[in-house]
């Protein structure tokens, strides 16, 4: 079991927990992720890792209600506990592995999508850890769903906040913001893009538009995440590759967004279905459009 | 009684178990057993024996079940088995045991396998247990992964004192047994669960979520965790695919994720939260044991399922019994028949495949006629969902992370078959790992081949 060591409300439906996992947290790095399963019954679901502490053996995840392990698990307060919390899995973000000095000549954009900011996180800090400062744009739909920010302010060069509705910041799309940057004469060597597969799509589209090299992360359906299942699979130019073992992360400008967004859906009304069953029990009879019923 | 037949078994009647996920076969009750155990003639120089990739005293257990005393015949059987309720139903006994069986000449081999259920099984039921070594020797060993080679490993380790841990990297213990294997075929609470609870008495520890490679490396486990010796049992987890146009569409689904969701998260069952689609119409492409079980689990699921094989059924890999099963339940066996693409309706998911018609032409190198495809044969069948059974190979994980240790062509882990010493000084390894994919009984043979060793080379350290 893999106590809670503190949970809180980020945003509405959105949690953080950090949990005691001393095996994940001992080789970790940014860019991994893990699988977590809260009980018996529960489904295996693939989180990227937010943050990690080696000594106190603490691993940070973000969690998002989708279905209804997710709601399930976002019910859980500190000091309960999960059944099940395996990785670090998949590989490390590639810049840990490049000689420092030749990092520290590159410029980097980061651009968090909702829930993406979580995975974003600590490779921001990992870089700033090792004397670089990123820039980074967190977008959301509104401003109570931006999260993380004080400590993005924290590890991050410029940081610029985006609100589709104009709540806060920059009123509009992250692609909008990157465009505007790069308008305004800024330069990039690399950018990374996480977030939800239409956001990175379009990040994508506009990053080769201006010819910066992007890297996203990807977070298909997965069962075991060790390579055993296929579900992740995915195209990247001409070849298939597994996201868990190859990726999580890939060259964004030969990703198949198209494709691996119906993949995506694949579960989406049985996991609709579970939730409703859930949050209803037999009241539910149909009609909601989710549940087919 | 007809001496030259064997004692027939009990089962869930066809039609009824197509809808239900119950084991399939009954076993044998007691006065069962002990007549067909009397069919036995006890050969001096049991053949039996020799079939047996981890030789049970074959003659000896059966007839303890001829004289009634089931608990003397349970010692004998798990004096060579840590697993023998699942051996009982997974074993390939017809090309292994009884095919030796001298009563097979005249008449029915005498039925093995049913009888080392019967007795594994009265084991479970009255708590046996195996016997425990009176102390330890202090000795640290990891053995990594829980399937069949994992289990006998360690399990033989304990018997001789040393202090076993076993790394899982899923959540449950049993590797293919619990992920791979339907409940229909082999019950995992009333078997796997109880079987393995057994080699834990045995006085080994396990630990789940444990992926060697990533949460920890085989070097760290010895230079920082103290283990003297390690044992790679990791199984063959990588699936295969074909290559054709449509495999990654929405509906195309590997074997091992279709019974990973059945069996391992039992998608199965309304209670639990993993989803699976289960389809209407579903093509299995491929004929070994895992095309038969996914086929059997789609059925059971509510499909019409086909099985598409690209050569006859005298070639099916499947045992016998399994395709026997199969055809009991209704599943359509389309033979000599390849996909060549399979088709993608707007949305992303599967409308059907593209086939060629196939036939067989001069033996290949597995001595098997090759298939060759009948030009102008081309059609296309309507499915919703296909499930690619062709075969597994072993995760590169363990072996590109673990300085020394080499793979050959096909990522199997090089080690000798007779006592698992690979190219590290230390690490054995056997099994699926070694092998590529294969049976439940050969990778428990290697897993005691290299608890032997293992013995040995710490003797000798």
């Amino acid at each position: 079991m893999y106590r809670i060591h503190k949970a809180k409300e980020l945003a509405d439906k959105i949690f953080l927990m950090e949990v005691e996992a001393p095996r994940v947290a001992k080789r970790c790095y940014p860019g991994q992720f893990v699988i977590v399963k809260i009980d018996e019954k529960g489904e295996r679901i693939p989180l990227t890792i937010c943050d990690y502490d080696r000594e106190k053996g603490l691993v940070t995840i973000v969690i998002q209600t989708i279905g209804a392990s997710t709601q399930r698990m976002n019910s859980l307060k500190t000091g309960d506990e999960f059944r099940d919390f395996v990785g670090p899995l998949g590989n490390p973000s590639e810049f840990i592995f490049e000689d420092i000095e030749e990092l520290k000549k590159k410029k980097y954009l980061f651009v968090g999508g909702g829930l993406g900011t979580a995975p974003v996180y600590p490779q921001v800090k990992w870089l700033k850890e090792h004397g670089i400062d990123a820039d980074v744009i967190v977008g959301a739909k509104t401003k109570d769903l931006i999260i993380l920010e004080e400590e993005m302010k924290k590890v991050a060069g410029n940081y610029y906040p985006c609100t589709d509705d104009g709540s806060y910041g920059f009123a509009g799309l992250v692609t909008a913001k990157i465009e505007e940057l790069a308008a305004q004469g800024k330069h990039y060597d690399v950018c990374v893009a996480i977030g939800p597969m239409i956001m990175m799509k379009f990040a994508c589209l506009t990053t080769k538009k201006l010819g910066i090299p992007t890297i996203v992360s990807m977070n298909p359906t997965m069962v075991d995440g060790t390579g055993m299942c296929g579900a992740c699979r995915l195209h990247v130019g001409e070849e298939v590759k597994f996201a868990c073992v190859d990726g999580p992360e890939f060259d964004g400008h030969l990703i198949n967004f198209d494709e691996a967004m119906k993949r995506q859906r694949m579960y989406a009304t049985q996991e609709g279905k579970a939730l409703l069953k859930l949050q209803e029990g037999d009241t539910h009879h149909g009609g909601c459009g989710v549940c087919a019923g | 009684m007809d001496v030259l037949k064997r004692v027939p078994v009990r089962e869930q009647d066809a039609k009824v178990r197509a809808t239900n996920f119950e084991e399939v076969c009954y076993g044998y009750n007691k006065e069962e057993a002990v007549e067909e155990a009397a069919r036995c003639i006890n050969c001096k120089n049991a053949k039996c024996i020799e079939g047996c990739p981890v030789a049970i005293n074959i003659p000896g257990f059966v007839s303890k079940v001829k004289d009634g005393d089931i608990e003397a015949a349970y010692e004998v059987l798990s004096a060579a088995s840590a697993l023998p309720a699942v051996c009982g139903r997974v074993c390939p006994q017809e090309t292994q045991c009884e095919c030796r069986c001298i009563r097979g000449i005249k008449g029915d081999p005498v039925s093995i396998g049913k009888l080392e259920r019967f007795v594994a099984d009265y084991a479970l039921e009255n708590n046996l247990v195996p016997k425990k070594p009176e102390k330890t020797n202090g000795h640290k060993i990891a053995v990594i992964g829980s399937g069949p080679a994992g289990l006998t490993c360690a399990g033989e380790l304990a018997k001789m004192g040393y202090l076993v841990t076993v790394f899982e990297a899923l959540h449950e213990l049993g590797g293919v047994l619990v992920y791979g294997i339907p409940e229909f075929r082999l019950p995992k609470e009333a078997v796997v669960r109880k079987e393995i609870e057994k080699v834990k008495d045995l006085g080994v520890e396990f630990e789940t979520n444990v992926v060697i490679g990533r949460s920890v490396t085989i070097d760290q486990l010895i230079e920082d965790e103290g283990y003297e010796a390690v044992f790679v049992g990791s199984g063959a987890g990588l699936p295969m695919f074909m290559g054709i146009p449509g495999e990654t569409a929405s509906g195309v689904f590997s074997a091992n994720e279709y019974l990973t969701r059945s069996n391992l998260m039992k998608a199965f069952d309304p209670e639990y939260d993993t989803p699976i689609a289960a389809g209407k119409k579903v093509a299995v492409v491929g004929g070994g044991n895992v095309a038969m079980d996914a086929a059997r689990t789609a059925l059971r699921l509510g499909a019409e399922v086909h099985i598409v094989y690209r050569r006859s059924e005298a070639e099916l890999p499947a045992r016998v019994e399994e395709v026997h099963h199969a055809k009991e339940e209704g599943i359509i066996f389309n033979l000599l028949t390849n996909p060549t693409e399979i088709l993608v309706g707007e949305d992303g998911w599967v409308r059907g495949m593209t086939c060629v018609k196939m036939e067989l032409g001069e033996p290949d190198a597995s001595g098997r006629r090759r298939p060759v495809v009948i030009d102008g044969s081309e059609f296309e069948i309507e499915v919703d969902t296909v499930i690619m059974a062709l075969g597994t190979s072993p995760n590169p994980l363990i072996a590109s992370t673990t300085k020394g240790l080499e793979t050959n062509k096909w990522g199997c882990i090089v080690a000798d078959e007779s006592t698992g010493i690979t190219k590290k000084t230390g690490v054995f390894a056997g099994g699926d790992a070694v092998s590529g994919a294969a049976t439940v009984i050969l990778a428990m043979g290697a897993g005691k081949a290299a608890a032997r060793s293992i013995d040995d080379y710490v003797n000798n350290k």
